[in-house]
């Protein structure tokens, strides 16, 4: 069988606020192979934020144990966790997080910049790569504030794909777009799927999981719901369907 | 992490925010320029004073008769009695470390040609003294050792003298001028030198052998000093300690007397009058420190704010991978650069500004190379020790709550 991606087994996160303390997750199991395209669900309060920080090797479990590409993450420094991050985890959050004032192509070498064995010749062309993987080849040297909401979120798409990640963690990654831009979104993040990479995609739309391979539901800490999706939706249908622009 | 991409990330930084580095940079830029230029003009007029002081002589000491008790009566040192040529033929001798000597008498009065009159100080010396206080011959001739053998009546006329006594552009040299009733013959005229920095006219006197001045002048048979002029600067403390030797055993004094003369060197009088050029320096450097002092707290100041601007940006970098140390060394690297280009900007306004004082208000200036590498040092550090706490607070600051920070 192959090995999976993620391993987490009972995991829980305590934190202490004030005098009481808050169990945001109680003992969460299961694992993700390789070529799944999860997404979390949750309410507000369902602990999966802070479960998105555990995958995302942010924040340490209290108890548990998790493993990421067959590391064990509990017992890791902060050191240990940024090179942890930076060599198989790419972000997507949901306001984009570029940086201001800086072109496409400089926001997604940033995390080649944080790695020193990649040469600067490597590092411009696996960015161009990744650039026109997300289909922005024409807006390689445009500033992040000259690019609309759909066009930055594809650069931060890009940026968590320059270091090939063996996992990518989207955080409400459409949360800030429209309809139609975020269908386009959900399209890319289907191609990449279909590209054989491993995405988990941390929402609160019920509607995003159609287009998933696996949704997990968590509730007060707890998974309540662990489905394989059998009937995949199609989000380049789905924008097929959508009245087209008539401006 | 490797520190190109370090300083590659600093630099973007930097530029996407020109005019704010722009601002900070002021403050070193200020504080670095007036650094350099008060302290070019504090070392200018010490400079200028010393210069002045060298041109009254050359490693100059002077000898003096000191004020002795006689009968329990202080007595003014001019009215002792106590040098002798003896002296100054002993200090000729036996001393080692002085390249000229002279015995030196003086009258003042008033130097008579025609219907013209001049005051004026007839000084009584050898033809050493002319090196000793670096004076040049300008026309004719120097007396010579025969002239002083014989108390010849021959003298040399500086500018101020000839200028009055000679008012329609006479010839002076050839002519007979008198003081106190002797004529004496003009045989050359000196090289004007000007007024000294204490305002005395250097070009108001009248130069002949000394005996003349002692015997037919004076009618006196002490000496009233004795200049010498040591052979290097550095040679100056022995040549006067050697010179006391010499006078308190041709004095005969014992271990208890006191110095019957005294012994001022050039040397003495420099360090007297540059004190206060010494201490306005140090003022003006105090105040410029003060300066740059601000300028640091202005980057400290701007790389804080800036470290709460980016919260956002510091929470990303941490999340694709920055280390607390990475984050930490960008934004040192930042200060750094921030006051090195200040720094370097502040050195090229410090020195030309220097210049423009020198320029404009013709205060004389030296930028000494110690200043500029010490105010340039200064902000360095400046920017190391200003940026360093901003720095480790944005290297410190947790990356879940960082990225979400609005």
């Amino acid at each position: 069988m192959e090995k999976p991606i993620i391993q987490l087994d009972n995991i829980q996160r305590d934190f202490i606020v004030g005098s009481e303390t808050v169990h945001a997750l109680r003992g969460v199991s299961f694992s993700i192979f390789p070529g799944e395209f999860v997404t979390i669900m949750g309410s507000s309060g369902s602990g999966k934020s802070t479960l998105l920080n555990t995958l995302g090797c942010l924040d340490t479990p209290s108890a548990g144990e998790y493993y990421l590409d067959g590391y064990s993450v509990r017992q890791m420094g902060k050191n240990e966790r940024a090179r942890l991050r930076n060599n198989k985890i790419g972000f997507v959050f949901q306001s984009y997080n570029l940086l201001p004032k800086t072109n496409a192509l400089e926001n997604v070498e940033l995390p080649l910049m944080y790695n020193a064995r990649v040469s600067a010749k490597f590092r411009k062309e696996k960015a161009l790569q990744a650039l026109n993987d997300v289909g922005l080849s024409d807006r390689v040297y445009h500033k992040s504030n000259q690019m609309s909401g759909g066009q930055q979120q594809r650069v931060a798409i890009a940026r968590a794909l320059v270091n090939d990640p063996v996992l990518i963690l989207a955080d409400e990654a459409t949360g800030n777009l429209d309809t139609r831009t975020s269908v386009e979104i959900l399209v890319l993040f289907q191609k990449l799927h279909k590209a054989g990479r491993t995405i988990i995609f941390v929402t609160h739309n019920p509607e995003i999981a159609t287009y998933s391979s696996r949704n997990i539901v968590l509730k007060d800490g707890r998974i309540i719901e662990d489905i394989y999706n059998q009937q995949i939706e199609s989000a380049q249908k789905a924008l097929d369907l959508l009245p087209a622009l008539n401006d | 992490m490797n520190f190109t991409n370090l300083f590659k990330i600093a630099l973007r930084a930097l530029g996407n925010n020109k005019f704010r580095g722009f601002l900070t940079m002021l403050g070193i830029i200020i504080g670095v320029a007036s650094v350099i230029t008060m302290l070019a003009i504090g070392q200018g007029s010490k400079q200028s004073i010393q210069s002045e002081i060298s041109e009254m002589g050359s490693n100059m000491i002077m000898i003096h008769p000191g004020n002795m008790e006689r009968g329990g009566v202080r007595q003014e040192a001019s009215s002792m009695q106590t040098l002798k040529l003896a002296d100054y033929q002993s200090i000729v001798d036996k001393s080692s470390y002085i390249s000229a000597c002279s015995p030196s008498v003086n009258s003042s009065g008033q130097f008579i040609y025609g219907a013209n009159n001049y005051p004026s100080t007839m000084y009584g010396m050898s033809e050493e003294y002319m090196e000793i206080r670096k004076i040049a011959v300008k026309e004719g001739d120097m007396f010579t050792e025969q002239d002083i053998l014989s108390s010849a009546k021959v003298c040399l006329v500086g500018k101020t003298v000839t200028d009055n006594l000679f008012a329609d552009g006479e010839n002076p040299i050839g002519k007979v001028i008198r003081f106190n009733k002797i004529p004496f013959k003009i045989i050359g005229t000196l090289v004007p030198k000007g007024y000294n920095s204490m305002g005395q006219d250097q070009d108001n006197l009248v130069l002949a052998p000394y005996t003349t001045v002692q015997k037919r002048v004076l009618a006196i048979a002490y000496i009233q000093s004795i200049y010498a002029s040591a052979i290097t600067e550095g040679m100056t403390e022995k040549a006067t300690e050697e010179i006391t030797e010499i006078l308190r055993s041709n004095h005969k004094l014992k271990e208890t007397d006191e110095d019957d003369f005294s012994i001022r060197s050039q040397e003495e009088l420099s360090s007297m009058l540059t004190s206060t050029t010494d201490m306005m320096t140090i003022l003006l450097a105090c105040i410029a420190g003060i300066s740059l002092l601000v300028g640091g707290i202005g980057i400290m100041n701007i790389m804080y704010v800036s470290v709460t601007e980016r919260t956002r940006e510091i929470g990303l970098r941490m999340s694709v991978g920055a280390r607390g140390i990475d984050i930490l060394a960008q934004f040192l690297i930042e200060a750094i650069l921030i006051s090195i280009t200040g720094g370097l900007i502040g050195v090229v306004i410090g020195i030309s500004s220097s210049f423009f004082v020198n320029a404009v208000l013709s205060w004389p200036v030296y930028i000494q190379p110690y200043s500029v590498i010490l105010s340039f040092a200064v902000c360095t550090i400046t920017g190391i020790f200003f940026g360093w706490y901003p720095a480790k607070k944005a290297s410190e600051l947790d990356p879940i709550d960082a990225i979400r920070y609005e």
